[in-house]
């Protein structure tokens, strides 16, 4: 593994996405979502202007559950399969450079371009608030955007492992949109039916394992501040094991979340 | 230089290449030919092994790069060693010339010094700075030349590296490999315009549905094919009749009339007794010229 290639490749995608303003307005989206959330998302209790932490954070992760996945599977569901279309594959593999190496690079490239936009969107926010938040409130907000831009790397990572399996963009898109569906909408409707029909009896033990098989349900967990809130959102018929939710264990789920697809990705490229 | 043994390549029930064996000399220009979907790219990937071979290997500088067991040895150093010009090849729209030149720089761990050199090789200095979005074909095609000339490469693969080249940069192209031959460079190159090739390869190699017909100088080839070769004969029309006489007793074959010349077939064997004969018609004969079958009836002749 050569270092020096794989800094190369994302150099580029890095840059790429930075010159054709990509990063500029994504994260422009982030700033404009999260300022209005901050001041006018209390507005439906008759009040405008910034309540609390808690209240913004939560209205934010309801959010970027569904916008995050979607930006980061745009972002890479073509990665490679664009480039294998194109016909600028075959000059790319005809350097010194591995599958492996060119597949890091490329994922690197992307990720640094999403956590840089995600960072850049939500930390600006952070700044105009600062001045109303306390250490604490500080600290969940950071945590808040350390774990979006998981939530992203997770999302980038399989959007990359569907760029190379896929014959062509066009069927990679198509998978792409059905990997956001299935776990952004239907993965927790899934489980919800599975306590529905089992009434109940299911929901006690497996469930909050199951919802680990989920990056976004990892996220949500992450940003829960009482972890009876977690019991009540998903319905749970017991408590949620507090050992779960212990933020280091899910950081280790979303590291997983991020090597494994990569790892499948470059064990299918390989061939 | 390039060796390659009883190399297949199968794509499912299609048989893109079907048992080819090659040699390629260390610093010869060698011209690979064929019909379209006779294998020849197919066989350019394998030899940059970027595809694997479904049997057969393939050695560069000794070094396997496919065949059983995948490639060995240090495949980073044989790959710098390589320059690589795809057919249609595809660049980076949003790049400029330079820094496309400067991307396949690093990735090939060169020098940045020769990138403006090499853009200034290939006519592209004053596009340098624009991006290839903007680039016509020739253009594109001249900036992967510039590209695939990074690092000074020992072997250049160069499928179809002439299309889209106006005639003045064709020209260009082939002054560029006559120099790199000069330093010694192995270089493998196709292209459908035979005529283009016939003066300038060493020896080439035609194919037709995944195999080597015939390999050799062309002047082998056209020997091996035993092709027929055309005299033309300037004479006056009053003495057509004088040149039939002489011809009469040789074994030749069509004579044609035209307004103001002879045409004669003859084989190779009696080429001499035909221009013995003509010697003989002192006066008559205002001029003769010799026409050797193209590479084009030798193409037609091994691909039918
Ligand atoms: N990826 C692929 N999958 C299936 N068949 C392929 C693939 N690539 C090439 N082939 C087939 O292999 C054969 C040889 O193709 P190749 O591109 O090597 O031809 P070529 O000699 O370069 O032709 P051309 O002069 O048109 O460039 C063709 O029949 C083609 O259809
Ligand atoms: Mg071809």
């Amino acid at each position: 593994m050569e270092f020096a290639q794989i800094a190369t490749v994302a150099g580029k995608e890095f840059w790429d996405r930075i010159r054709n303003r990509w990063v500029l307005a994504v994260a422009l989206v982030f700033t404009a979502f999260a300022l209005s959330i901050a001041y006018f998302g209390a507005a439906q209790q008759g009040t405008v202007g910034f309540r609390s932490i808690e209240v913004t954070i939560a209205s934010l992760v309801s959010l970027v559950i569904y916008l995050i996945p979607l930006i980061a599977l745009v972002l890479g569901f073509d990665a490679i399969v664009g480039e294998r279309e194109r016909g600028s594959l075959d000059l790319l593999l005809s350097m010194p450079i591995t599958r492996v190496e060119l597949l890091l690079g490329k994922y690197l490239g992307l990720a640094g371009a999403l956590a840089f936009s995600t960072v850049a969107g939500f930390g600006l926010v952070g700044l105009v608030l600062s001045a109303q938040l306390d250490l604490a409130a500080l600290f969940h907000y950071f945590g808040f955007m350390l774990s979006s831009v998981l939530l992203g790397c997770a999302f980038l990572s399989l959007a990359v492992m569907l760029s190379v399996f896929a014959a062509d963009r066009t069927r990679a898109s198509g998978l792409a949109i059905a990997m956001w569906f299935f776990f952004v909408l239907i993965f927790d409707l899934l489980l919800l039916g599975a306590l529905v029909v089992s009434g109940g009896q299911w929901g006690g033990e497996v469930m909050p394992y199951l919802l680990l098989l989920n990056p976004a349900d990892v996220f949500r967990i992450l940003n829960i501040f009482a972890l009876e809130d977690v019991r009540t959102l998903y319905g749970l018929a017991t408590v949620f094991p507090p050992a779960l939710a212990r933020s280091d264990l899910l950081g280790l789920v979303m590291a997983a979340w991020i090597a494994l697809p990569l790892v499948i990705a470059a064990w299918r490229f390989r061939k | 230089m390039i060796v390659a043994r009883g190399v297949h390549k199968h794509y499912g029930a299609i048989h893109a290449v079907d048992g080819v064996d090659l040699d390629v000399r260390a610093g010869e220009l060698f011209g690979l030919i064929g019909h379209n979907g006779a294998g020849k790219s197919t066989m350019f990937k394998m030899m940059l092994g970027l595809i694997p071979v479904t049997a057969g290997e393939i050695r560069i500088d000794g070094a396997m790069v496919a065949g059983h067991g995948g490639a060995n040895g240090d495949f980073r150093a044989v790959r710098r060693k390589i320059g690589y010009l795809p057919e249609n090849v595809v660049l980076y729209d949003n790049l400029t010339g330079l820094e496309t030149l400067q991307f396949f720089a690093r990735l090939k761990g060169v020098s940045q010094a020769d990138n403006h050199a090499l853009l200034e090789r290939v006519g592209l200095t004053h596009a340098a700075r624009r991006r290839v979005r903007e680039y016509s074909k020739g253009m594109r095609q001249r900036l992967g030349f510039a590209q695939a000339l990074l690092g000074k490469p020992r072997i250049l693969f160069l499928d179809e590296p002439t299309t889209g080249l106006d005639p003045e940069a064709i020209r260009g192209f082939y002054a560029i490999l006559r120099r790199l031959k000069g330093e010694g460079v192995t270089m493998v190159i196709t292209s459908h315009i035979l005529a283009e090739i016939q003066e300038r390869v060493d020896r080439l190699a035609i194919m037709a549905a995944g195999k080597v017909q015939a390999c050799g100088t062309v002047q082998a080839l056209r020997e091996q094919m035993d092709l027929p070769l055309w005299f033309s004969v300037r004479v006056a029309p009053e003495d057509f009749e004088a040149v039939r006489a002489a011809l009469g007793h040789l074994p030749v074959g069509a004579i044609e009339a035209h307004d103001d010349h002879i045409a004669v077939q003859c084989r190779r064997e009696a080429k001499m007794a035909v221009i013995a004969a003509l010697a003989t018609l002192d006066g008559k004969v205002r001029d003769l010229g010799v026409h050797e079958p193209s590479l084009e009836d030798v193409f037609f002749g091994f691909s039918d």
